[in-house]
């Protein structure tokens, strides 16, 4: 089983598209495709209104109300969302899919983003927003010259979370006539062509490890080392080692 | 000069934390605000800057009314230090010692030049420059507290019991500092605190306030502690407030007797029973401890290190009355110590002649 489902994978006709099929370079653009348009949604919406919320701490309810969201049944949404809307598009092939498809995958990633900028923006310690106004600092200026980078390891940690489960709930889109790397598991499915539907799982989570490895990368070049305490070992750290000895003047990676 | 005038503070839920408040904190002087828990002293010292805005009354700032001016503009002018320094982790020492230049909009070169030069000024090594606040101790991390309040150079400085949160031998060597760095600088500083001793050794006067936000008394510290106004203030200055008092008050040029000594690493002298206690100096005749005579030598030859009794403090000539005092009163000869400005020996003093010295004061002082 493991032999075909490798041999699936490996054959280079299932890369590359033919008069028939779809190939999987193809379909892995659809899927990433359907996966950045919901995500980058999802931060316009989510991310704002999350600095807004933990800064101001008003209107905390929505974060809650958001989080009520994740109950949702995301096929049962996605078909009412297209029995809805697709009427609308007929003609204009696809978009009526694609659009019911995304307000899901939206709906889903919106949640983890939203509750985790609000909680970082809020857990930053009241004496350093105290100090921050105190040095008269505008509003402004404080939720985006401190709070902000203060909270980015929580942001950062929703947005992976978010990513995580849009790659591997893209999948629905396949279950309208769309593409993506879902199409192979529900074509395999209906198939019984059980290498191809197992292949396509992995290729899923191939891609979601892939992803997250970006963005930890990233996330380790954005986030300021005073906060992720990743100081090199030539700087001391005060209460393990004194001070002044093992210091070379401004030695830091 | 800082000048509240009728200051009133009722925080919503009822509370009135400072009630009608008249105080001046006078131009280039340490104001300090001290009192115990509760009485209203964080809330006085943040309506300075508007952390904190007041329910009536008016705060002046020199001849500008602080309500009459935005307050982010307020506060750029104002320097804050609070207890646990605030820091912004994510960002170096340096840059956090420009925060306010940054604001401002100063050149980001000229800004962390600056910032350097003050990172020195408050004692702390340039290297430290380039490390973030989670690399530095809870005593340093304060020292940068101080050194991002001084970054713009404000004439005002605000500072919120700066020194409590670190231990007393750190908090000694920050208030000395402080001082120096005062005198040197000159800033308009509302101090707070709740220890009247950190209170007594910084202001140059001291406002007392009492639960409930009401001044109780404003005075110089030793005019606190010789003249307390009333039982509260004399039940919080502390029992002992006669005693600190000497301290404020020199001695003038004690007249001192010579007192034999023998040098360190010299024989021990034999059959010199008129006295027990002999006072050991070194070669430059700095006085080093007390010799027991009566003790048992079987050993030793040499005066050395390991027979000295050294609890006895040192007065110095033209110190105050409280060092004098002490002297004498650490010694275990019963007579104090007294050296010169580089620390060599003049002589001793007795209790009974400091206490003379003390009563002549006191009869002189009454009208
Ligand atoms: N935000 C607030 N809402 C209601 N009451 C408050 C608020 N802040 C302070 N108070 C009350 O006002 C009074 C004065 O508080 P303040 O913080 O000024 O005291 P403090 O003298 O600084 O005390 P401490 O030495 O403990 O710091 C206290 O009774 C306190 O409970
Ligand atoms: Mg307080």
């Amino acid at each position: 089983m493991i032999a075909d489902v490798v041999t699936w994978l490996t054959d280079s006709s299932h890369w590359t598209d033919t008069k028939f099929d779809t190939g999987i370079w193809t379909q892995l653009l659809a899927h990433l495709k359907f996966v950045g348009i919901a995500l980058a949604i999802a931060l316009l919406i989510a991310l704002p209104l999350g600095l807004f919320i933990g800064h101001t701490r008003r209107w905390g309810w929505l974060v809650a109300g958001a989080n009520a969201l994740r109950a949702l049944p995301t096929v049962g949404v996605l078909v009412l969302l297209t029995v809805i809307i697709s009427p609308h598009f007929q003609g204009r092939t696809d978009t009526g899919f694609l659009i019911p498809t995304e307000i899901v995958l939206v709906l889903l990633a919106v949640p983890p983003i939203l509750s985790n900028t609000y909680a970082g923006v809020q857990n930053v310690e009241p004496g350093i927003r105290d100090a921050a106004f105190g040095m008269g600092m505008t509003g402004p200026q404080v939720l985006l010259r401190v709070e902000f980078p203060i909270s980015l390891p929580l942001i950062f940690s929703g947005v992976r979370s978010a990513t995580l489960q849009l790659i591997a709930t893209a999948t629905v889109a396949s279950y309208l006539p769309l593409g993506g790397l879902g199409r192979f598991i529900y074509d395999g499915l209906a198939q019984q062509d059980y290498p191809q539907m197992i292949g396509g799982g992995v290729l899923v989570a191939a891609l979601a490890l892939l992803t997250d490895l970006v963005l930890a990368t990233i996330q380790r070049y954005v986030v300021s080392r005073g906060i992720t305490r990743r100081f090199s070992s030539k700087q001391a750290v005060p209460d393990s080692r004194i001070a002044a000895v093992h210091e070379t003047d401004g030695a830091h990676a | 000069m800082i000048r509240f005038d009728a200051v009133t503070k009722r925080y919503p839920d009822g509370t009135v934390a400072v009630d009608s408040l008249e105080l001046t904190a006078a131009s280039g002087q340490i104001t300090v605000l001290v009192g115990p828990s509760g009485c209203g002293k964080t809330t006085s010292l943040r309506m300075i800057n508007r952390m904190i805005e007041p329910t009536s009354g008016t705060i002046w700032l020199d001849d500008t009314d602080t309500a009459s001016m935005a307050t982010h503009e307020l506060r750029r002018q104002i320097g804050y230090v609070i207890q646990h320094a605030g820091l912004f982790p994510h960002r170096t020492i340096v840059d956090n010692i420009a925060t306010v230049p940054f604001l401002l909009g100063t050149d980001k070169k000229e800004a962390r030049k600056t910032a350097l030069e003050l990172l020195e000024r408050v004692g702390l090594p340039p290297h430290f420059a380039k490390r973030y606040p989670a690399q530095l101790s809870g005593g340093q991390q304060q020292r940068v507290g101080v050194a991002r309040a001084l970054a713009a150079d404000p004439p005002v400085m605000l500072m919120d019991e700066p020194f409590s949160a670190v231990d007393p031998v750190v908090r000694e060597q920050l208030q000395d500092e402080f001082l120096r760095l005062q005198q040197e600088l000159g800033k308009t500083i509302v101090f707070v605190t709740h220890d009247i001793d950190e209170a007594i050794k910084l202001g140059d006067q001291v406002a007392v306030l009492r639960v409930g936000g009401h001044l109780a008394q404003l005075a110089s510290p030793v005019e606190l502690l010789s003249r307390p106004i009333d039982a509260f203030v004399a039940g919080f200055v502390g029992r002992d407030r006669g005693y600190r008092a000497l301290g404020f008050t020199t001695a003038g040029t004690l007249s001192t007797r010579g007192e034999p000594t023998v040098t360190l690493g010299a024989a021990i002298p034999k059959g010199t029973d008129t006295d027990t206690w002999l006072l050991v100096v070194d070669a430059q005749q700095a006085p080093q401890g007390w010799l027991d005579l009566g003790a048992d030598f079987t050993g030793h030859e040499t005066v050395s290190d390991e027979l000295l009794y050294r609890g006895g403090t040192l007065a110095t000539q033209g110190g105050t009355l409280r060092a004098a005092l002490d002297a004498c009163l650490s010694s275990p000869s019963g007579r104090g110590v007294v050296v010169d400005d580089g620390g060599a020996l003049i002589g001793s003093v007795t209790a009974r002649e400091v206490l003379e010295l003390i009563e002549a004061r006191e009869t002189e002082r009454q009208p």
